[in-house]
């Protein structure tokens, strides 16, 4: 059913830190590979070899230069479903592949009744879907629906397939509807945010933002060393001013 | 967005397909009884044939459309599963008012299939402006005018393919022709308004909110998430170029209004010219509203493309 559930038990999601994301496209390639052998399997490429080379992935990592002159940056931004609390992308499906899970809040599509009629990427402001033009129907991050419930796993393994791979820890998995869970907890700290809050679809997933940074570009100016009064020559004069210059060390 | 021909053939062909459904209805319910066999055979095939071929159409672009009949069972909260619905209920209950007409069954029973056919006609084109409509992703789609110009051309194309029928069959009517000049002229209004709506729209979505960073923020691409374009580039980052554009539109402008209004003038000024001016004007408007729906889409930006360059959507 496309109607979306009054509320969710749990709202799973990630949390995604900006801070120390470096880009590596670990958690895109993992992705990748568990989900193309998953749920959501296969995740086709078309002429992987030829000359035109493209195919579904549900994770994209792009790179922006933010902010301008001495202070601006690098930010490295993993971009993939964002679970939302409000998806416009489950209510346009017209036959219901498309749907939000009562028990956990994570997005699914059902590959079985799937017509590929891609109205759902038009509804998504994210670009969270993406067609798989072999296998006919669209495809999208599952949160590793997969995993994070599998027994046969090891429970350290039960997470996203994306989460366990980032050598940064910048990829947080966790219960964003219990304000006592750790990623809650991580949002509250960091001032964790919406992508586009403005669409009003209320995304679970939340990023945190670069810490400022604390080298020679940003410190403050140091301040005009305060300009010591004539020395009269004493031994108590200049004792002060020995102590003076090693306690302005 | 992408320009997919076979939804700009499908929104145009069924548009004009149940445009003119309406308008068979519509002369049921209000005018005194004329029976003619070979008026309602021919107006009521095309009619079908532009309606099914339109839908038939869209199914070219579906993944799997084999499962096509899976997408009448949301009608709750989707406007694509309520155009199915109502396109299959206006063109079941049609069907019924074209066995009647052809058969010429007492009015009062025409009637009464007519009233519902003119309504799930016209809710079925309704609900085809709605599906894009309803979109706050894609700026231009969710303008307040979306669905009535859709609406609008479907009755204007409908009222003129129904003009050049009579035409064609030797009873030119200056009253359908009229009624043709009139949605012709309205639609352009409409469009236009539409036009200047979407150009003086500000584009308040920017890439530092989408990227969480503060909308405010300056934020420019620095290397790309994928080496070759993906599906979201391909489906949702294509748009015209501006220069382009206001050609196409100018174009828009002249075949599918400004010509069919002057040889409609000229049919009902010259009927003998009717067959002639009246099928002129539908080749006219056709290449026009196919030009006017590829424009829907490849000028309609999509929110998306924020992360892929866009400074402002």
């Amino acid at each position: 059913m496309t109607a979306l559930p009054a509320s969710t038990k749990r709202k799973l999601g990630l949390v995604i830190d900006l801070d120390t994301c470096v880009g590596c496209q670990a958690c895109a390639t993992s992705c990748k590979e568990w989900n193309t052998g998953g749920y959501s399997a296969p995740l086709s490429d078309i002429d992987p070899y030829g000359a035109d080379p493209h195919g579904a992935w549900l994770n994209r990592v792009h790179a922006y230069d933010v902010g301008e002159g001495a202070t601006s940056r690098t930010v490295h931004f993993p971009r993939s479903c964002l679970h939302c609390e409000t998806p416009a992308c489950v209510t346009v499906c017209p036959t219901g592949a498309s749907y939000k899970r009562a028990e956990d809040g994570i997005v699914l599509v059902n590959p079985d009744t799937c017509i590929g009629c891609k109205l759902c990427s038009w509804a998504c402001a994210y670009g969270a879907r993406e067609f798989d033009a072999a296998d006919g129907v669209m495809k999208k991050c599952t949160l590793c629906v997969d995993r994070i419930y599998n027994e046969h796993l090891p429970e350290e393994d039960r997470v996203p397939a994306c989460v366990r791979a980032c050598p940064t820890s910048a990829r947080h998995f966790g219960d964003l509807g219990d304000p006592d869970s750790a990623v809650s907890q991580l949002v509250k700290q960091r001032g964790g945010v919406d992508l586009l809050p403005e669409m009003g679809f209320k995304p679970v997933n939340k990023y945190l933002p670069p810490r400022p940074r604390r080298d020679a570009t940003t410190l403050a100016a140091p301040a005009a060393p305060e300009t010591a009064s004539p020395s009269n020559g004493s031994v108590m004069d200049r004792f002060f001013t020995w102590a003076d210059q090693m306690l302005s060390r | 967005m992408h320009p997919a021909y076979s939804v700009i053939l499908f929104t145009t062909s069924s548009g004009a397909g149940f445009g003119l459904l309406a308008w068979l209805a519509f002369g049921i319910l209000t005018s005194p009884p004329a029976s003619s066999f070979t008026f309602y055979l021919v107006a009521f095939a095309l009619a079908y044939t532009l309606a099914i071929g339109g839908l038939l159409c869209s199914t070219f672009h579906l993944g799997h459309p084999e499962r096509a009949w899976r997408a009448l069972s949301q009608w709750r909260t989707s406007w694509l599963s309520r155009e199915g619905v109502a396109a299959i209920a206006a063109l079941g209950i049609g069907a019924l008012l074209a066995l009647a007409a052809l058969a010429d069954v007492p009015v009062w029973l025409q009637r009464i299939l007519a009233a519902p056919t003119l309504v799930l006609a016209l809710a079925t084109v309704w609900c085809t402006g709605m599906i894009y409509e309803t979109l706050p992703t894609i700026r231009a789609w969710s303008h307040v005018l979306t669905t009535e110009v859709y609406l609008m051309l479907a009755l204007a194309s409908g009222a003129l393919v129904l003009t050049t029928i009579l035409a064609l069959l030797g009873w030119p009517s200056p009253g359908a022709a009229w009624a043709a000049i009139v949605l012709l002229a309205l639609s352009a209004l409409m469009k236009a308004i539409y036009w200047n709506g979407i150009d003086a729209a500000p584009r308040t979505f920017t890439v530092g909110s989408a990227v969480g960073l503060g909308a405010g923020t300056k934020v420019r691409p620095l290397l790309e998430a994928h080496t070759e374009a993906n599906f979201v580039m391909r489906e949702m980052g294509y748009r015209v170029a501006r220069k382009h554009a206001d050609k196409l539109r100018l174009m828009v402008m002249a075949f599918a209004f400004a010509v069919p209004i002057l040889l409609l003038v000229l049919l009902i000024a010259k009927p003998v010219l009717g067959p002639f001016a009246a099928t002129l004007a539908t080749i006219s408007a056709g290449i026009g509203l196919f030009t006017e729906r590829w424009l829907f889409f490849a000028e309609a930006q999509h929110v998306v493309t924020l992360y892929y360059g866009a400074a402002r959507a």
